[in-house]
């Protein structure tokens, strides 16, 4: 049966569902309790972070599964790791994937680098939950795409799910993934509403979902971008253009077989991504086009992305940062000569 | 270095809580031969890959560790199996002193198939599970937030088992440094935080990058439990380890300790060391040798009689002239293992 929940209350249901099945699932950040556990002041489930994605959880599983960390973002990040590899199986929050800058020597050197460094003896079975991306008016600091950074280094997974439903589904697999996991949440994406299955299920890393299909272009999104994708398609509909609509969901691993097998029947590729356009998931996919399915093109791959600055405040000027379906529908027109 | 006593034991923080038990220096004779065995292995170890590297038998960066024996080996004597400790780029006598097989870290640092890890962590990344060595790290700073990491686990899981992080004064200007005490001290983690202060990071002097004296009183900002111990003394070294595991132990909590030591050698094999004097090295080196100093003492109160050191000497020295033929005899791995062990799946 599913109901309908917002893409924060199914990450909440995927975390009760997670450490109700495995007493090694912690979860640790800033504000996952949000000064919770203060029994004597009657306050026992506070704020459960920002947008209440880890609300219950205290009270449900207790402080010693559940911990509020210190504004400390690399020496948290690294106690999970330290904490997968001697196992546990930890979530943990990192509130914003900007805050990496301060915190990505676990990431980088150590949760990615263990299991290979000591010959396979490793496991690191870590989950990051971050929020991405913008259209919150969280200016340059709150706002980034920064998906690419981590989907660049070997040893680490990322994903992005776009919908409720995926978001549990995805983030149950994310915490039972062996691997550390980078596991994307997209600011602008917590209060959508969705159908969400009840109970215990999966989505698989590294399987893409088509969410429309067309055989006249193919449109590639991430997370929010999905959405953009599909209002293009809708759009572009009405002018008797049929689009197929890809969902990434998983950026590493790729499925790059539903690209290249959506290429095949299209002929015509865009990739939609809010990330800048400089050693993005765009560019890459339109690489793996060009590398893997040069013979497939009818027209050259067109990339939506957001110009190569930092996020800006200004409702104004964020509406024109991000990618629009305006946007994504000039660049088919380009591609199909309208 | 050893000056600056001023700050005496657990003065920046809680008093121990650990009972009246046997101390950790009252050795029996087959004790005492471990210690010795355990510090000399270290040493051979390190003095062989000094020789090997300057021969250009051996390839990689190496940080040796020569000097500190007393650290290692005080520490994790006091430890358990089920107990987990990390190092740093200078590993190899934490790895030793953990029971790890010498063997089995020559192979790696030869870039063996039989090492440790098959060839692909060579010095720096050192790690045996198996033995609760957590790994050495190329990130100064970085095995903290790891060992906390290990201590919640002990923790969470109600293990009864302690970390210990082991590392040098430079990682205390860390932030993971104080991050990590700072998250080990509201926790209340089964922590022990082992700095080794050999007055150097890398060529710089600690006195030109670091305003205290005694690290120990770094402990004082997380209202955490610190010591200071000769570094050059197991004893000395043994005794403040084991009031601090006891500590972790019963749940009180974690504890900084320090131990003043020296580095024999430069910061890697080949470095020119110009930025200390000749005779401040050979002052530590004549006067202040642990393995010389453990010898003393154990030899003076009759615990061990010299000729039976001399015999362990030579059976050290075999052990390791034969893990060097044994690794320079091993295979190379494979060429497809280049793309293996980055995923458990995927």
């Amino acid at each position: 049966m599913a109901r309908v929940l917002s893409y924060a209350m199914a990450i909440n249901e995927a975390l009760h569902i997670a450490m109700a099945a495995d007493p090694d699932v912690i979860v640790l950040g800033e504000d996952v309790a949000g000064g919770g556990g203060r029994e004597d002041q009657g306050i026992v489930d506070a704020w459960g972070g920002p947008m209440g994605a880890t609300r219950g959880l205290i009270t449900a599983f207790g402080a010693g599964r559940v911990r509020d960390t210190p504004i400390s973002e690399m020496g948290f990040l690294g106690a999970g790791v330290g904490a997968a590899a001697t196992g546990l199986r930890p979530v943990v929050e990192l509130m914003f994937i900007d805050f990496l800058g301060v915190a990505l020597d676990p990431l980088l050197n150590q949760a990615s680098k263990l299991r290979y460094m000591f010959g396979g003896k490793a496991r690191v079975p870590l989950t990051v939950r971050t929020n991405v991306g913008g259209g919150n008016r969280a200016a340059a600091q709150h706002s980034q795409a920064l998906y690419a950074m981590t989907t660049a280094i070997p040893g680490l997974k990322t994903v992005f799910p776009s919908t409720p439903a995926d978001a549990k589904g995805l983030l149950l697999a994310s915490i039972r993934d062996d691997d550390p996991v980078v596991f994307c949440e997209g600011k602008s994406l917590m209060f959508l509403e969705g159908e969400v299955p009840e109970g215990d299920y999966e989505v698989p890393l590294g399987k893409a979902a088509i969410r429309r299909e067309g055989s006249d272009v193919t449109l590639v999104g991430i997370g929010r971008t999905v959405h953009t994708a599909l209002a293009a398609a809708a759009a572009l509909a009405e002018d008797g253009v049929q689009a197929t609509v890809i969902d990434l969901r998983s950026l590493y691993p790729r499925d790059d077989e539903a690209i290249l097998s959506s290429l095949a029947k299209t002929g015509r590729l865009v990739v939609v991504d809010e990330a800048p356009p400089h050693c993005g998931i765009a560019s890459d996919v339109a690489a793996l086009c060009v590398d893997r399915g040069f013979d497939l093109l009818d027209a050259p791959v067109k990339l939506v992305t957001a110009p190569h600055t930092p996020v800006p405040f200004s409702p104004v000027l964020e509406d024109a940062y991000l990618p629009t379906p305006e946007r994504v529908v000039a660049a088919v027109r380009e591609q199909v000569g309208l | 270095m050893a000056e600056g006593r001023a700050v005496g034991p657990a003065s920046a923080g809680r008093e121990a809580g650990a009972g009246r038990r046997r101390s950790p220096s009252e050795l029996s004779r087959e004790e005492a031969h471990d210690v010795y065995r355990g510090m000399r292995t270290i040493r051979v170890f390190e003095e062989t890959l000094d020789r090997l590297v300057k021969a250009g038998r051996l390839p990689g960066f190496l940080h040796l560790y020569s000097g500190q024996e007393a650290v290692a080996v005080g520490v994790c004597r006091q430890l358990v199996d089920g107990d987990v400790v990390s190092s740093t780029h200078r590993g190899h006598g934490h790895c030793i002193a953990k029971g790890v097989d010498i063997g089995g870290m020559m192979a790696e640092l030869f870039g063996r198939a039989t090492g440790l890890c098959k060839g692909k962590g060579g010095s720096m990344h050192i790690a045996d599970l198996e033995r609760g060595m957590l790994g050495a790290n190329g990130i100064v700073g970085a095995n903290m937030p790891l060992t906390v990491g290990a201590a919640l686990t002990a923790q969470v899981k109600g293990t009864g088992g302690v970390a210990v992080a082991f590392f040098g004064d430079g990682a205390t200007n860390q932030g993971q440094f104080h991050e990590a005490l700072n998250l080990a001290s509201i926790w209340k983690l089964p922590a022990l935080f082992v700095v080794e202060n050999n007055g150097y990071g890398e060529a710089t002097p600690m006195e030109h990058v670091t305003p205290v004296r005694d690290l120990s009183v770094r402990a004082g900002s997380y209202a955490m439990a610190a010591d200071i111990a000769d570094g050059m003394d197991y004893f000395d070294v043994a005794e403040k380890a084991a009031v601090a595991v006891a500590r972790a132990r019963a749940g009180e909590g974690p504890t900084l300790l320090e131990c003043k030591t020296y580095r024999y050698h430069g910061h890697y094999v080949g470095d020119p060391v110009t930025y200390r004097t000749a005779e401040e090295t050979t002052m530590w080196r004549t006067t202040r040798d642990p393995l010389m100093l453990f010898e003393k003492r154990a030899v003076a109160t009759m615990l061990v009689e010299e000729p039976s050191l001399r015999r362990i000497d030579r059976e050290i020295s075999a052990a390791v002239d034969a893990a060097v033929e044994a690794a320079e005899k091993a295979p190379f791995p494979d060429i497809s293992s280049v793309l293996t062990d980055v995923y458990v799946r995927g």
